[in-house]
């Protein structure tokens, strides 16, 4: 079973941080309350990050998570790997599970079917650099670590957390790093340029399609992440 | 069955493109399947076809995408009337930003790179024509677009005080950011597919 970047480690994370920090944790009845007007999670005692880091982070829902006891099969598929049942993050998005399901394949395919075209490191570089762009701290911190891991260049990836997406960077990275900036901007700025300083660098068109959607993927992923919960460091962290 | 991508960028059939795409089936096949989850095949218990057309019809033209736009556009038009797609349209072009924006926590590391941008809010007239429901979905569609760093449990209030479900503010959610995907994505592959025409 692979997991999957930012998912697998908020599945560790916020299976260990969440059940203490709730506020308000009673599970909603049933379907008479299904379309009840949503109820807000807060979490007053968080310690929230307030900077870009590679250590590992919880991630707490604004939402109320499905009931994992009440999970139907179609749910379980929208999980895809059943371990995900003990995220609160999944166990949140799982609330509509046809579009779970079809976002985490994309999602899978995308980073991990990585046998040609552009390697994992570069990959997560994108997703880095696109998370570090558009302010997600806690997806930056998983992408960063797995960047950092799979290149052997902690430093390099510390400087992009550090001193943002203009920080100095040899030419592959700085062509990753741009194409990814670019195509995050509202409207995309990606231009030919930014394809052409790609295959100066000497990826193939397939590593540039692959920039492409690495870097896509990730404007979908940084927006869930912001926007139905938030980071927390982990208890003596 | 067509693929949406294909449509929205260009993609020639048989060309060097689609040879990429085809390359990586899974994220073609599973792209599209994120769109039909979200626009074909639906439950329209906690988010109706109409405001899906239409959240989507804003959101195009906040990427400044024509092709997508008109896509979406057709979508509302189907789904919620002429009225319905002709209103999108006005307030989308008036709620058009280059983003992404937002402030950080003033007095964290991060402060020195905010960046401030319009904070796009309805008029009573605007709450008027929509209904408070999708008034309510746009606003928070423009937050997650541009500014997605101020998210905040508030704006989650602000959905819920207009009558959105917990499972409809997931369907929302999930709406918005597959978009945030899918227009990058083929605004990405169009400047492969222009080259292509070039050759």
């Amino acid at each position: 079973m692979t997991g999957s970047t930012t998912d697998r480690a908020a599945t560790a994370a916020a299976a260990s941080t969440t059940a203490a920090a709730a506020t308000t944790t009673t599970a909603p009845a049933a379907d008479a309350a299904r379309t009840e007007p949503a109820r807000i999670l807060a979490h007053p005692g968080a310690s929230v990050p307030d900077a870009f880091t590679q250590a590992e982070l919880g991630w707490l829902p604004w939402l109320e998570p499905a009931d994992e006891a009440t999970l139907t099969e179609r749910q379980y598929a929208g999980l895809v790997d059943r371990s995900r049942a003990s995220s609160d993050y999944f166990r949140l998005l799982v609330r509509d599970p046809d579009i779970l399901r079809a976002r985490t394949l994309t999602d899978k395919d995308i980073f991990y079917n990585a046998a040609d075209g552009l390697p994992r490191a570069e990959r997560e570089l994108a997703a880095a650099a696109t998370s570090r762009f558009n302010g997600c701290i806690f997806c930056a911190s998983v992408h960063a670590r797995f960047a950092s891991h799979h290149s052997k260049r902690h430093d390099d990836v510390q400087r992009l957390l550090d001193d943002g997406t203009d920080a100095a960077q040899d030419a592959a990275w700085r062509a990753v790093i741009d194409a990814a900036v670019a195509l995050a901007a509202t409207p995309s700025r990606l231009s030919p340029s930014h394809l052409d300083a790609l295959r100066a660098a000497g990826f193939d068109q397939q590593s540039v399609a692959d920039v492409i959607h690495s870097a896509a993927f990730f404007n979908w992923a940084n927006r869930l992440m912001l926007s139905l919960g938030e980071p927390e460091e982990p208890a003596g962290a | 069955m067509t693929d949406l991508i294909d449509r929205l960028a260009g993609v020639r059939p048989g060309g060097s493109v689609d040879a990429l795409r085809r390359h990586r089936p899974a994220t073609r096949d599973n792209a599209q399947a994120s769109y039909d989850a979200l626009f074909t095949e639906i439950d329209e218990t906690h988010a109706t076809r109409a405001e899906r057309a239409a959240v989507a019809q804003f959101v195009a033209v906040l990427h400044d995408d024509e092709v997508a736009a008109a896509h979406y556009a057709a979508l509302a038009r189907d789904a919620g009337g002429d009225r319905l797609a002709d209103a999108i349209s006005d307030v989308a072009g008036a709620a058009r930003a280059t983003g992404p924006y937002g402030r950080y926590p003033a007095d964290g590391p991060l402060a020195g790179e905010s960046v401030d941008g319009p904070r796009f809010l309805l008029d009573d007239h605007g709450h008027a024509e929509l209904g408070d429901r999708l008034a309510a979905a746009l606003e928070h569609a423009h937050l997650l677009v541009f500014r997605p760093r101020e998210s905040s449990p508030a704006a989650l209030v602000a959905l819920a005080d207009a009558g959105w479900s917990t499972d409809g503010i997931v369907t929302l959610s999930q709406l918005v950011s597959f978009l945030a995907f899918q227009l990058r994505v083929a605004a990405g592959l169009r400047l492969l597919t222009n080259e292509e025409a070039a050759a």
